[in-house]
């Protein structure tokens, strides 16, 4: 202790810290207020999703995909039936199909909403976070009158949905949609239009081109540093080839852009929903799949579009009525890579502002 | 007519009444006995103006919070919800007062009382009423501004004492903003002064008769009001106490009745904020007839303070090189325009008027 100098301040942001969505931690080197190095740490909600599904049957496994990224439920449902059902060759009724369409869509879209409020609440626009909640209660009250939760939903089976949606189900949704370009204009009004939270975010962290696809970032990240690419679009899943929609490219690479282009695909997704509404078929809404699912000898990945990104399922069957492997590939965790490349010599208060606009959700990010 | 012209004039005056009342109990009304009991009880009032502030205020807040929000608010306990921070209080005076380990426990449990202190004197020198200040001092401006940067003391006290790395980077943050928003928000009073040639807050008050000084001074309120609101601590300036960055700041260490004097603190020199506001730029206690001149000055109060709570659940909050740049880069050039086209007119006024 003789030598008196200046020197860095370790700091750990999070487990428990107010701007950390969920248990994320970092250690940041601090000089004042400028951030010199950053080292995050995962895995303090580790649940062991990967191991847990091979002692339970593929059913049984869907209600845990729920706790993946739990703000997008249905997305995840649906990643991991449809890779089920394509090793096992299951064709599932169009209706079904429609429905899944609508529920992801409107997954999407109250997930983009909690991004762009949390975004909005780490930057202290506490008004702005809650007429978002306030928005997402609608989605949250159309999927109780589907599967009866809110949150897990747990709405997707193998080979088809759990339940046809009531008759109150379709006013209200046409109603969410018809009022959702008043709400866009009112969250541009309370926050992106303000001077102070574009002085917070425009050309902060910025994230080129090149670094984005050489981390393979995915999703509305890798979209808002200018490339092209949706796995909706890329490679269609399910029946997103009969739709009519934009995929949003923004070039700005800056975390204004992260949150702006969730706004710009808030408004594709009522687009495709809208067609959905119009062209859904009567029928099943399940496919005749056997009581008990075994599927035969082999393996298969299959990914989808998740709010976050691309998700991925990797399974290895052996013939039996559980899965000998499952692998997840979540979108966040592969997302979050950039924070300690892209955030570092920008202030505290810019790095929480970047980890929001990154969307992480930690039950995805440590499965 | 007449009974109610002399209704209004007791109602005014109700204050000086109850003084005179008091004074006459002594036998000499200007002994030093007398002057010693009233000013005890000055400071009584004074007390209990700001606990009664924080109680009200604190309430407040959480209604207009809910108000912009569209929620509603605390509606549960008594008539819509207006026992909710007396349950606080309560809930604050029963909880265990933790020292952390490692805290230099001199400054850690100095720190609040000197907070809370610190509104009770500034609120000292603001008349409330046609002689009503309960210490008429002749600097009172230069006193009110001196008493409140001593509060920058007491947040880097609590946020080097708490020994908490949280703590320290609010300690520092406040540090810096106190100092760069105290020069534009002593310059933007200063035009004030120079039209009315007297930094006593009486005599600032009585030059408004005609009409306030936010007409003639509306660049200078401006600045006060943004200027103010950094030195409060309020949003979107409150990076001390940012929650989503340093978690509380200084009062991270905090528990029960100290936390709960910091945040009267904070309440206290909000209002003590908006009172010298209403002083120096809105007119104090005058106004037309038809309220006593207290209740006009605490009405002009109360529309800055929800002007600050309606901006703070408005805005998110700055950075802090953009607050810093904005000090320095816009506030303060803004405050020396303001006192040169302040000395201007004075010039061209007494040149064409002749005086």
């Amino acid at each position: 202790m003789d030598i008196e100098k200046t020197q860095e301040l370790p700091l750990n942001l999070g487990p428990q810290h107010p701007s950390m969505h969920g248990l994320f931690r970092m250690v940041v080197n601090l000089e004042g207020e400028k951030i010199t190095k950053i080292e995050p740490k995962m895995g303090y909600l580790h649940r062991g999703m990967e191991k847990l599904a091979e002692s339970r049957t593929y059913s049984q496994f869907i209600p845990y995909t729920d706790r993946l990224d739990y703000l997008a439920s249905p997305h995840n449902n649906w990643a991991y039936v449809q890779t089920v059902e394509k090793l096992m060759g299951v064709e599932i009724p169009e209706r079904a199909e429609y429905l899944r369409v609508i529920f992801g869509e409107l997954a999407r879209i109250a997930s983009h909403q909690v991004c762009i409020a949390s975004t909005a609440l780490d930057l202290a626009g506490w008004t702005a976070w809650s007429y978002l909640f306030r928005d997402r209660e609608r989605i949250c009250d159309m999927y109780e009158m589907t599967a009866g939760s809110r949150l897990t939903v747990n709405i997707m089976r193998i080979g088809g949905i759990c339940a046809e949606p009531p008759a109150e189900f379709w006013p209200a949704l046409q109603s969410f949609l018809d009022d959702t370009p008043e709400m866009l204009e009112e969250y541009y009004g309370m926050f992106f239009g303000n001077e102070i939270a574009q002085g917070r975010l425009k050309s902060v962290g910025i994230l080129s081109k090149e670094l984005a696809e050489n981390l393979s970032i995915t999703g509305p990240v890798l979209r808002a540093s200018g490339v092209d690419y949706d796995v909706r679009k890329a490679e269609p899943y399910s029946i997103y080839d009969r739709f009519d929609f934009k995929v949003p490219v923004l070039t700005g690479c800056d975390s204004y852009d992260r949150t702006i282009i969730r706004m710009d695909e808030i408004v594709e997704s009522v687009k495709i929903i809208k067609q959905a509404v119009r062209d859904i078929p009567e029928g099943p809404i399940m496919a005749k799949v056997p009581k008990v699912i075994k599927p035969p000898v082999g393996e298969v990945y299959h990914r989808v579009e998740n709010p976050k990104g691309e998700l991925g399922f990797y399974i290895v069957s052996d013939g039996t009525t559980k899965p000998s492997r499952v692998r997840i590939r979540p979108a966040t965790f592969i997302n979050l890579q950039m924070l300690p490349i892209v955030a570092l010599g920008w202030k505290i208060q810019d790095v929480v502002a970047i980890f929001a606009t990154l969307d992480a959700v930690l039950g995805e990010v440590d499965k | 007519m007449e009974t109610i012209n002399n209704l209004m004039v007791t109602l005014n005056n109700l204050f000086l009444i109850i003084t005179a009342f008091i004074r006459s109990f002594f036998a000499d009304p200007h002994s030093l006995w007398a002057d010693l009991t009233m000013n005890v009880i000055n400071f009584i009032i004074v007390v209990v103006i700001v606990v009664l502030a924080a109680l009200i205020l604190i309430l407040l807040e959480r209604k207009v919070a809910g108000w912009t929000s569209q929620r509603p608010g605390p509606n549960r306990l008594g008539p819509r919800g207006w026992f909710q921070t007396i349950a606080d209080a309560i809930k604050l005076l029963g909880k265990e007062d933790v020292t952390p380990e490692g805290a230099d426990k001199f400054m850690f449990k100095v720190a609040p009382m000197i907070i809370f202190s610190l509104p009770m004197l500034s609120l000292a020198v603001i008349p409330y009423g046609y002689q009503l200040a309960p210490i008429n001092l002749d600097l009172g401006i230069i006193y009110y501004l001196a008493i409140t940067s001593i509060s920058t003391v007491a947040f880097l006290m609590a946020g080097w004492g708490s020994n908490n790395k949280y703590a320290l980077i609010g300690g520092m943050r406040e540090v810096a903003q106190m100092i760069s928003y105290e020069i534009p928000l002593l310059f933007s009073v200063l035009g004030v002064v120079m039209i009315t040639q007297s930094f006593n807050l009486g005599v600032i008050v009585e030059a408004q008769k005609s009409l306030p000084f936010i007409i003639l001074q509306p660049l200078g309120f401006v600045i006060f009001i943004i200027a103010g609101m950094a030195e409060v601590n309020r949003a979107p300036f409150d990076l001390v106490e940012a929650d989503q960055e340093v978690v509380a700041g200084p009062f991270v260490e905090y528990t029960g009745l100290r936390w709960g004097l910091f945040f009267l603190g904070e309440y206290g020199n909000m209002t003590a904020m908006s009172a010298l506001a209403a002083t120096v730029f809105l007119g104090g206690w005058q106004g037309p007839a038809f309220f006593p001149g207290w209740i006009w000055f605490w009405m002009k109060a109360g529309i800055i303070i929800f002007f600050m709570m309606w901006v703070r659940w408005t805005f998110p909050r700055i950075r802090i090189d953009h607050l810093m740049h904005f000090a320095w880069k816009v506030l303060l050039p803004l405050s020396i325009l303001n006192i040169f086209l302040t000395g201007l007119g004075i010039y061209i006024y007494r040149l064409v008027m002749g005086g």
